[in-house]
């Protein structure tokens, strides 16, 4: 089952402090959204809201087209499934995948065929009677991940669930939750602070910051274009350079460049991605720039570069490695104006 | 010898410790009419004689009681009082955790003088129950410690996935609180049973025709020493044992989770 998620004008205060600003976010059937966001931006106090835990200040949800804002956790058609996965340790684990169908009143023997068949979903088939502190951490999310989806939710909710695990196991689980979201349907909603994860995993990324949305869109779209200069550094590596708008043209340090149209007037900070500056001629020469450092990464040289007209400008290039870079060496480097996300310097 | 002295040193603490229950085991075999020196060889005349002895016996029975009861009764309140004060935010809930403990450091005497004030002035006089009740008033404070330092955050998320998964609060209660806390609940009812079963002074205060065994057994002991009170004395100690161990492996069942 799955479910459209409307998010209308929510805000949430703790005491004085405003978790939430205005929040609007609409969520489609089977979509599965990551909110991404540093630690107290909000991203779990928003999934809290769509849980039931928190009812908030202002704002309205709605779940399925039904206003949800005050209903109880229990009796919304979501599940949340934790951040320590919460399970149940003096249950086996077809008790615990059984757990929720118990609670609706569905008899013995079909929810055990039930939480089999969601054990063999994720995996786990053959551990049904094995007790949840003889498991790892990857097998405890994934009963965890059967638990949730064993009451047929319109909408999955996820704290972090990836957060206990080392990282090449979080790669991947992040591929069998999607494909476990895949073949269910379900409307995953997905919170984290690993922004690889989230470009990995996700339809749509929210990035939020202090209790507002910066930018919401597809992985490619948040990375290559970010909606806001916090997005763009949340991102990823980020080269931030200054420059001016003096009409048609744009004025850094590095030489101009003409001015898309949307772009603002006065001081302004110009981005671009390591990877998206080359070397040699482009639409934009940026000119000549020694290599202060640089490591191998295998697909390419990780640079630190100083550019000679500004030199107290410190870019972070990734070069070829054909191309050899050797610290001390000069390089010209260019980029393409359309790569460049372009804001309003921050004061 | 500088490697000896720790092993002397530990031998003659354990002597200490043990040298009088020893003693009374021991005697509790003797062949003879008082439970001194010299040993006269072995005898279970008077573990006969005990267990054929009709008062001893219902004694040992209402203490067994009344030891059960009253540990169920202070495990029951125990659990409802801590949990109340671990789950929910209350107006001086620190101030009413510390008047739940505070009986701890007041003495068994005090207690049982008010006890006996109470209950023959405003109840039915001194019985069983008002022993019962007694025992709940010390042991209490023991269980409401026990459980309530066990409930820590991983019960609390548990709790919170049992109602997101569509669970009463009374079965979350029964089939998720309780469960995940049921060695500190067996624990503290053990830990009661055995303080129960050893009290004395509010038995006596509190009880009058039908008594627990400490109360029979210093009656005996005003008709002077015999082999028999050991006897007796050992299957009590034998029992208070068994509980410990009973304890033991409840703490360490838990350690292994």
């Amino acid at each position: 089952m799955t479910a459209p998620i409307s998010i209308a004008n929510i805000s949430h205060d703790f005491g004085d402090f405003r978790a939430l600003d205005d929040i609007n976010l609409e969520i489609g059937s089977g979509e599965y959204i990551v909110l991404l966001g540093p630690s107290g931006c909000g991203k779990t106090t928003l999934l809290s809201v769509l849980g039931g835990f928190i009812k908030p200040s202002e704002g309205t949800v709605l779940i399925g087209g039904r206003d949800m804002t005050g209903v109880p956790p229990a009796k919304r058609p979501t599940t949340t499934m934790f951040q320590d996965y919460a399970l149940f340790p003096h249950m086996s684990l077809r008790d615990n995948v059984g757990f929720g169908p118990r609670m609706a009143g569905v008899g013995k023997a079909a929810r055990n065929a039930k939480a089999d068949e969601l054990l063999d979903l994720v995996g786990l088939k053959e551990a049904a009677k094995k007790r949840p502190y003889a498991l790892s951490g990857g097998q405890r999310q994934r009963v965890a991940l059967a638990r949730s989806l064993a009451v047929d939710p319109d909408v999955l909710l996820l704290d972090e669930p990836l957060g206990a695990l080392d990282l090449s196991l979080r790669r991947a689980m992040q591929d069998e939750l999607k494909q476990i979201q895949r073949k269910i349907g379900t409307t995953f909603v997905h919170v984290t602070h690993d922004q690889e994860e989230a470009m990995a995993i996700a339809d749509r990324i929210v990035v939020m910051n202090g209790g507002r949305i910066e930018d919401c869109g597809p992985p490619d779209r948040v990375y290559r274009q970010p909606g806001s200069l916090f997005a763009a550094g949340f991102m990823g590596e980020m080269n931030r350079i200054p420059g001016t708008r003096k009409g048609p043209m744009i004025d850094t340090d590095m030489g101009s460049l003409p001015a898309p149209n949307a772009t603002p007037t006065g001081a302004l900070t110009l981005c671009l991605r390591p990877e998206q500056i080359g070397m040699g001629k482009g639409g934009w020469d940026m000119g000549q720039a020694r290599i202060t450092d640089a490591a191998f990464f295998g697909t390419h040289f990780r640079c630190h570069l100083a550019p000679e007209a500004a030199s107290e400008l410190a870019l972070i290039a990734h070069l070829p490695p054909n191309a050899r870079p050797e610290a001390g060496s000069i390089v010209s480097l260019s980029a393409d104006p359309a790569d460049l996300s372009i804001f309003k310097a921050e004061t | 010898m500088r490697r000896a002295l720790p092993w002397v040193y530990m031998a003659l603490a354990y002597a200490f410790i043990f040298l009088p229950v020893v003693t009374l085991v021991l005697f509790s075999f003797q062949d003879g009419r008082l439970p001194v020196p010299p040993f006269n060889g072995p005898t279970l005349k008077w573990y006969a004689d005990v267990l054929g002895d009709q008062r001893l016996m219902s004694a040992l029975l209402n203490s067994l009681l009344v030891g059960a009861g009253s540990a169920a009764l202070s495990c029951a309140l125990g659990f409802l009082a801590a949990y109340g004060l671990a789950r929910h935010v209350l107006p001086g809930s620190l101030f009413l955790r510390g008047l739940l403990i505070a009986p701890m450091t007041v003495s068994y005497l005090i207690i049982g003088l008010g006890l006996l004030i109470v209950f023959n002035n405003y109840g039915p006089g001194p019985s069983l129950w008002a022993a019962g009740v007694g025992h709940v008033v010390i042991n209490l404070p023991l269980a409401f410690a026990i459980i309530y330092a066990s409930m820590g955050a991983q019960q609390e998320n548990a709790e919170r996935a049992a109602r997101d998964l569509g669970a009463s609060e009374a079965r979350v209660l029964t089939l998720v609180t309780v469960p995940m806390l049921a060695p500190a609940i067996l624990a503290a009812f053990f830990l009661c049973f055995t303080l129960s079963w050893d009290e004395f002074i509010i038995a006596f205060l509190m009880t009058r025709f039908d008594v627990t065994l400490p109360v029979e057994i210093w009656s005996l002991l005003r008709s002077g020493l015999s082999p028999r009170t050991n006897a007796i004395g050992s299957l009590v100690f034998l029992v208070s044992t068994l509980l410990v161990i009973g304890l033991e492996l409840f703490i360490f069942g838990r350690k292994r989770q």
